[in-house]
Formats: C-alpha cells, sequence, structure tokens
C-alpha cells in the first residue's frame, strides 16, 4: 500500500517538474511548481513526519508560491509566452542537466541507506527541545544565528522598501 | 494513515472480515471521503439559508420561506437550478488555470474539514499536529482564489484576487499566533488532546484575560480570512462586480460560494474546539450521552457562525489601508505582548481549573 502510494507520489512529482520547466506559459509552471511540493509535503506524510509535511505545505506552498504568484500577477500579462532558447543554449542546458543527474545518480547509489524497522513519530516537542537544547546534540547555536540573520533581512528589506530620506519641504524658501 | 471512525466501527470491521485488506483499506477511505463530501454539500447549504434567515432577520424582512418547512429546501433547490446552468468561460482566459482554480478552494477546506473533532469518534484525522495543520491547509485555499482572479483575464477579478490574497497573507499570522498563545495551555497541537484538556473548564474560563483576547483577535482575524463583511474587499459589490469570481458561472460558482460558507463554518469550529471546549457539554451535563457531543459542538459552532453573521450586517466595510492597519500595526503587536502574558500566566500557574 505504502509502496503503491510512494510510486504514484513520485511520478506525479517527476511529471509535473517536467512540466513545470517546458511549460511556455508563466503561471502555469508556477502551479506546476505548486504541484511538485505538494508531492514532496505527501512524502513526508507517508513517512509521518507531521510536523515537516505542515512546514512545506505553509512556508513553500502558502508562502513561496503565493509570493511568486503575486510578481506574476504584476508583471505578466494572460496572453504572454515565455521565449524559447537559441539551440546552442539549449543544448548546454541538456548537457548540464545530464552531468548534474549523473553526479546525483552517482552519488546516491554509491551509498546504501539501511531501512528503519519501526516508524517513529517525531513530536512537536521533541523537536522543540532539541532546538532549543545547548548539550551535545543541541541546535541552538544554528537556531539563534538563524533568528539574528532572519532579523538583518527583514531590517534591510525594510530600509530598501523605505528607500532615501524624504526631505522635508517645509524648511525650503521659494 | 490513521483514519479513527470509531463510530462506525461495526462497518469498519464487515469490510475488513469481508475482503483482503488492502481493498478495506481503500473502500473505507471512499467511504469516509463520501461521508464528508455529504457533509460539506449539506452544510454548505444549510449555512447559505441561515445566512439568508439571519440577514432578513436583521433586516426585519421575513427571508426565503415557501419552498419546504420554513424554506429548508430553498437553497437546495437553489443548487439544483445552478447544476443545470450553463459554464460560461471568457475568450481569451487560460482555460486549465480557470478550470483548476475553484477545486483548490474546495480541497484545501474538505481537507480542514477532515480535522475538525465533531466527537469524541467522529474524527476522520486525528493528526498530531492538528492546529498547525489547519494553518497549513488555509494558506493553500488563497492560491485558488488569486489563479480564478488571474485566469479570468478580467480587470475585477484581478483586483479582487489580489485584495483578497494580500488580506488572507496578513491576517493568517493573527489566527497562527492567537492559536499559538492557546497551545501554551494546552501544551499539544492535537485537536482531540486540546479537547481532553479542557476537562477541567473550557479554555477560554482556564486562560482567563489573555485567552479572552485571543479569542476576539481570532474571531476579526477569522473574519477576515473568510473574506466576510466587513472585511469582503475581495469581492465588494459595489466596485468590483462580483470580485475575483465575477467571470465563473453556474456549479464553478457554487463552488467559491460553498468554500467561502465552509470557510466561515471551519473557523467558528476551530474557535469553538480551542476556546469553548468542541464537544464537551457545559460541566459536564451530559457526560454519560457521548453522542451528544455532536449536538454541543454544532451548538457552540452554530453560535460563533451566528456571531459572524451579526459582524456582517453591522460593521460598514474597511479600506485597504485600514484593513491593513488594523492587522500590522494592531492586532500582531496586541498578539505578540498576549502571547507573553500568556507565557506568564502558564509559568506562574495563575490559570483557572476547576
Amino acid at each position: 500500500m505504502e509502496r503503491v502510494i510512494f510510486y504514484i507520489l513520485a511520478v506525479i512529482m517527476i511529471v509535473f517538474a517536467i512540466a513545470s520547466v517546458t511549460s511556455r506559459k508563466m503561471l502555469r509552471s508556477v502551479i506546476y511548481l505548486l504541484f511538485v511540493l505538494c508531492g514532496i509535503a505527501g512524502v513526508y506524510f507517508l513517512i509521518d513526519y507531521n510536523f515537516l509535511a505542515a512546514i512545506q505545505l505553509t512556508v513553500y506552498a502558502g508562502g513561496i508560491i503565493v509570493l511568486i504568484i503575486f510578481s506574476v500577477l504584476l508583471v505578466h500579462q494572460i496572453e504572454m509566452k515565455l521565449e524559447m532558447a537559441k539551440t546552442s543554449k539549449q543544448i548546454l542546458t541538456g548537457l548540464a542537466c545530464v552531468i548534474g543527474l549523473g553526479v546525483f545518480l552517482t552519488t546516491i547509489y554509491s551509498h546504501d541507506f539501511p531501512v528503519v524497522e519501526n516508524s517513529l513519530t517525531t513530536t512537536t516537542s521533541a523537536i522543540g527541545t532539541k532546538l532549543l537544547s545547548y548539550e551535545a546534540g543541541g541546535f541552538i547555536l544554528p537556531f539563534e544565528l538563524v533568528s539574528v540573520l532572519l532579523l538583518a533581512a527583514m531590517v534591510g528589506a525594510i530600509i530598501i522598501a523605505k528607500g532615501g530620506k524624504l526631505t522635508d519641504r517645509n524648511d525650503q524658501t521659494i | 494513515m490513521t483514519t479513527a471512525l470509531s463510530i462506525t466501527k461495526n462497518i469498519h470491521d464487515w469490510l475488513f472480515s469481508t475482503m483482503p485488506e488492502g481493498v478495506a483499506s481503500i473502500v473505507e477511505m471512499t467511504l469516509i471521503a463520501l461521508v464528508y463530501l455529504g457533509i460539506f454539500s449539506v452544510a454548505g447549504l444549510f449555512l447559505v439559508l441561515m445566512e439568508r434567515r439571519v440577514a432578513a432577520w436583521f433586516q426585519l424582512r421575513i427571508g426565503p420561506n415557501r419552498v419546504g418547512f420554513q424554506g429548508l429546501l430553498q437553497t437546495m433547490a437553489d443548487a439544483l437550478k445552478l447544476l443545470s446552468k450553463e459554464l460560461t468561460g471568457t475568450v481569451k482566459a487560460d482555460k486549465f488555470l480557470y478550470n483548476l482554480a475553484p477545486y483548490f478552494v474546495i480541497i484545501s477546506s474538505l481537507m480542514a474539514l477532515a480535522v475538525i473533532p465533531f466527537t469524541k469518534d467522529f474524527h476522520a484525522f486525528d493528526i498530531n499536529i492538528g492546529i498547525f495543520f489547519l494553518i497549513a491547509i488555509s494558506s493553500i485555499g488563497v492560491i485558488g482564489i488569486l489563479l480564478g482572479g488571474w485566469s479570468s483575464n478580467n480587470k475585477f477579478a484581478l483586483i479582487g484576487a489580489m485584495r483578497s490574497g494580500v488580506q488572507t497573507i496578513s491576517y493568517e499570522l493573527s489566527i497562527g499566533l492567537s492559536l499559538l498563545t492557546m497551545v501554551l495551555i494546552t501544551e499539544t497541537l492535537q485537536l482531540s488532546e486540546i479537547v481532553e484538556v479542557q476537562k477541567n473548564g473550557w479554555l477560554i474560563v482556564q486562560g482567563h484575560i489573555p485567552a479572552i483576547i485571543a479569542f476576539m483577535i481570532f474571531m476579526i482575524a477569522g473574519t477576515a480570512e473568510t473574506n466576510r463583511a466587513p472585511f469582503d474587499m475581495a469581492e465588494a459589490e459595489s466596485e468590483l462586480g462580483a470580485g475575483f469570481h465575477t467571470e465563473y458561472s453556474g456549479m464553478k460558482f457554487a463552488y467559491f460560494f460553498l468554500a467561502e460558507f465552509i470557510n466561515m463554518f471551519i473557523i467558528a469550529a476551530i474557535a469553538a474546539t480551542v476556546f469553548f471546549g468542541g464537544w464537551l457539554s457545559p460541566f459536564g451535563i451530559t457526560e454519560s450521552i457521548p453522542l451528544l457531543g455532536v449536538f454541543w459542538f454544532l451548538a457552540k459552532t452554530l453560535t460563533l457562525v451566528f456571531l459572524m453573521m451579526w459582524f456582517r450586517w453591522t460593521f460598514p466595510r474597511l479600506r485597504v489601508d485600514q484593513l491593513l492597519t488594523l492587522e500590522w500595526k494592531y492586532l500582531l503587536p496586541i498578539n505578540l505582548v498576549n502571547i507573553v502574558i500568556m507565557a506568564a500566566v502558564v509559568w506562574l500557574n495563575l490559570t483557572i481549573n476547576f
């Protein structure tokens, strides 16, 4: 049963991933990308890692895809189609893809992955404890680093969005 | 897959005794899906009728009362009419996305419906991250609205979709944070356990002041999230036609319409489960009759739905800038402070327990 579901998800993900890069309509390829991300969330659900699946849905499907859709909505007209690349470019990209796929597959097949017999459901409290523990194997340092990084990104975004200081026109003499 | 519906335990046992395991589980899943589709359509149609009757009551009219007893079959008749209507579309629309959009909205609200506990045994998908799953799912529904608005190739629809997107993304934060405030008390995200915790008093009593603040924020944000008045910028009739579903007709329009009402039901159901004890009876008066849980759950939920309808006919519509100011300058800071207060309350053991 689980094997069947896994293969269904895998086929969905591969088909939509290819459709996403070959479609010439921008919003359609975004939607195909959304299906791929939902498929990944499905795989997480399949291995009972519910928390990560929900994170995948909120952050990628609900957050990033919506942002991409927004930017497409702002710049793209419904009748526009993306250009086809030049033949030389197509061949180059194809070669790069084959090389990348080769490296990827050889890395995967050179490892043997041990099969876990009893599936373990990771609870949210376990994740939280691990993230904030400062003992061996805890993740407090990366957690804090990431939060500082996010804060810096947020401050930067606000400064860019605000632009230069507005000049106070009240002082000007005509 | 942990589908636990022990109210139908007999059916479950019978299925597994007559069929091989794989087939039986598929049949069971299909049956549960059909039951939830039934609930979805019946509840949606009933809520439409309720909205119309409540609106009439607020405006000193009678409302639909001709078809069936007190107009109970009115919306059924409307649905039949919509089924037989022609599906129109615009010429230069992106047909694929145009047809796909209603299903995003419908599927996301159906998935949210699955994790809500109607009563102790009537709970299709008791996932261990319940509330978080609800928040995650509700962020997908907006994609359907954005797609529908864009692919109709219509200016009104596009503006409506953009407004709806802005609104949903902003208010999702408040929904998540106000629910997080309550999770501080329950110490679990699983909806069945959240209800169990409330056997010592509903959470709105247990958490007293911060819980009441969280409840108010949740109801405001929930009303905004479902695009209902006074936050119905997305489909402001006087300026945008019908907003993002201007170009939809017949059953596809009905999908959007039903999903909107079901989303309202879901928001009310979450509020009833998290703040008012879900299927628990007040002071445990009917604890010996577990089937009455459905009654209590529906009574609480429909009361909250009525509250949301009351909002609709009481407050005038907000402007876009007022809407965003309300969220980012008021609700969000209040919410963040509220979480700290709630943490202090839980830490110092100031919760009220019976």
